[in-house]
């Protein structure tokens, strides 16, 4: 089943064309790599699919809803469904860790308060933080733990869809490789569908079942990872020359 | 997903309880409740039944396995991602209770924690206080070290824009206290004096602490921001790294900024404080403003006035020194801003109001 539809899209930042007839799919279950040199527009597509950024032209559809025209209400259950990772936690700095996953729990169930301690609990068990983490300030904690800490956050609800925008970017090879594995665990545990945007070659390799690389305002290759270093493409020939 | 997640079926041997449907967050109090409307006891025998159940998440998936530890149940469920989600939330358990040594405060040590605390700023202040006396004497040993240009812009920004502000309250608290004596002194018939009343009380009191009110306002409090800011984005230490030294590019600028311009603002102040006063004393009590002035020249000595910039520099030093040192102590997150901000101008009108005082007490001791 296809989660995500991207069908023509094109974005325009005044003068600049970013996208032009940007097209990929994104099925269930798989982990989704969005690929490309600086400057291609991956995290901007990303923001696209998450409703922070209006595009010009063409239709994403998302948990078979199409953003360009949906209602608020749509909206706000789709916001639901989904989990966002910014690319430096974006945790709420006036709340502690516990506070900061139970917000949504909060807000949008109507579960007892020990229930949610619990959830909150697990959700840190999960992403591999201590309990006694729960009663730190995003201030107090170091950007790999403010990482898992967005991922716990991003889970509260238990969304169907995960969205993580640069994950491993400054974070040590050993952490990051760790989350590699995270996120693997996470996919299979909860049968997550995972998109992620990243520069990291050896996550590109340990984690993604099929990317998509955009150049020159489009996608130049969409797939998995056996077959793409048969692309003629500067990007594509530069960026795998080296294989791991 | 209105439908009821739970049904419950009392039998002879035992209770069963039958979930169906999506069992997510959202219906999860709706079954909290109803297994607890229904008290069930550890000696019956229960089964949760999972066959009819068409979605797990992790939410109920922990509720079902701290029912099934509270009553010593049995899971019935033939789906294999419902076990798999199940015996995750099972592991966790096991792990959350070999380590739960959460630790609480309590108000001793929570109080505790506050003196020391405020003890360490205090001493912080002091180290700053330092930097600060050595990078002036950094200063004085040559002349190529004072930033001309980072002092004139910082006489701009945060002085003269200021002129016309500091102007307008000075002159507006000039109108208002001359109205308020014309009141009482025409019923003495003691006219004349407003002029002594004036002088005094403007010159030596009113005009600096209007102005120093006025500018920690808005200077302290943008000194506070600025730095802060350009803490969170780490420019502070991309400046170290290459080299400048922070305190003789950001702190020392701005201190010497406000030193040289207060006295200046101060002088504004007594000016249109003063014209607030002839007007009224010119419309309400019928003495023109050369009588005024007259009167000025012959009872308020010019002491008064020395004494009322004299404070300025002091007060300036206090103003601008704790502006930046709340905008240095600016942590990484977006609180911190706001919170030293807020300090920033608290803590420098209660500086400036204490050595007020201070000054009040030595000048008259002095008999000046």
């Amino acid at each position: 089943m296809e989660l995500i539809k991207v069908k023509d899209v094109k974005t325009v930042f005044g003068e600049k064309v970013v996208h032009d007839g940007l097209d990929l799919h994104v099925d269930e279950g798989e982990i989704y790599g969005l690929l490309g040199p600086s400057g291609c527009g991956k995290t901007t597509l990303l923001r696209e699919m998450v409703m922070l950024q209006e595009f010009e032209a063409g239709s994403i559809e998302i948990l078979g809803k199409k953003i360009e025209n949906i209602s608020e209400e749509d909206a706000q259950e789709l916001r639901r469904k989904w989990g966002v990772l910014f690319q430096f936690g974006a945790l709420f700095s006036s709340l502690t860790l516990a506070e900061n996953i139970a917000l949504a729990l909060r807000e949008y169930s109507t579960l007892s308060e020990a229930m949610i301690q619990e959830i909150v609990a697990f959700k840190l068990d999960l992403v591999g933080l201590k309990p006694s983490d729960a009663f730190l300030y995003p201030s107090e904690i170091s950007g790999g733990m403010r990482k898992k800490a967005g991922i716990a956050r991003a889970l509260a609800m238990d969304p169907k869809l995960l969205f993580l925008d640069e994950p491993t970017s400054g974070l040590d090879p050993i952490s990051a490789r760790e989350f590699d594995e995270l996120i693997l665990q996470l996919r299979s545990m909860l049968g997550l569908t995972i998109v992620i945007v990243t520069h990291d070659l050896h996550s590109i390799y340990n984690t993604l079942d099929r990317m998509a690389i955009i150049d020159n305002k489009k996608v130049a290759y969409e797939g998995s990872l056996e077959e793409v270093t048969s692309v003629k493409n500067d990007f594509i020939q530069t960026f795998f020359r080296d294989k791991i | 997903m209105n439908k009821k997640p739970l049904h419950i079926d009392f039998q002879k041997d035992g209770v069963s309880l039958d979930f169906s449907g999506e069992l997510t967050l959202y219906n999860l109090t709706q079954a909290q409740s109803l297994i607890e409307t229904n008290t069930l006891s550890n000696t019956q025998k229960i089964i949760i039944n999972l066959e009819q159940v068409q979605y797990l998440d992790t939410a109920f998936a922990l509720f079902l396995t701290d029912i099934q530890e509270k009553y010593n149940a049995e899971i019935q469920c033939g789906n294999k991602n419902f076990l798999h989600t199940l015996a995750l939330t099972k592991e966790h358990k096991k792990r959350l209770d070999t380590n739960d040594n959460i630790h609480k405060k309590n108000i001793i040590e929570y109080i505790g924690k506050t003196f020391y605390e405020s003890y360490l700023s205090f001493i912080s202040f002091v180290e700053f206080l330092g930097k600060i006396f050595t990078s002036f004497l950094l200063y004085f040993k040559s002349i190529k070290n004072i930033r001309i240009k980072e002092i004139a812009f910082e006489i701009n920004e945060s002085a003269v824009r200021a002129f016309g502000i500091v102007a307008l309250t000075s002159f507006l608290i000039g109108l208002v206290t001359a109205y308020q004596a014309a009141y009482q002194l025409q019923r003495y018939g003691g006219n004349i004096f407003i002029v002594d009343m004036m002088g005094i009380s403007i010159f030596r009191e009113l005009a600096p602490l209007i102005t120093a009110i006025v500018i920690a306002g808005r200077s302290g409090s943008a000194y506070t921001a600025q730095i802060g800011a350009m803490k969170i984005t780490q420019e502070i230490d991309a400046m170290r790294t290459m080299g400048f030294d922070p305190y003789t590019f950001l702190v020392l600028p701005r201190i010497i900024a406000l030193i040289i311009m207060l006295p200046i603002l101060i002088f504004v102040s007594d000016m249109m404080a003063m014209l607030g006063g002839i007007i009224v004393a010119d419309l309400s009590l019928d003495l023109t403003p050369s009588l005024f002035l007259d009167r000025l020249s012959e009872v308020v000595a010019i002491k008064h006035f020395y004494v009322g910039l004299i404070k300025g520099p002091f007060f300036a030093f206090l103003i601008a020194s704790i502006g930046i040192y709340r905008g240095l102590m600016v942590k990484d997150d977006t609180q911190s801003i706001g919170f030293n901000t807020t300090k920033s101008v608290v803590e420098s009108l209660f500086a400036v109001i204490v050595c007020d005082a201070i000054f009040s007490i030595a000048f008259t001791n002095l008999g000046i």
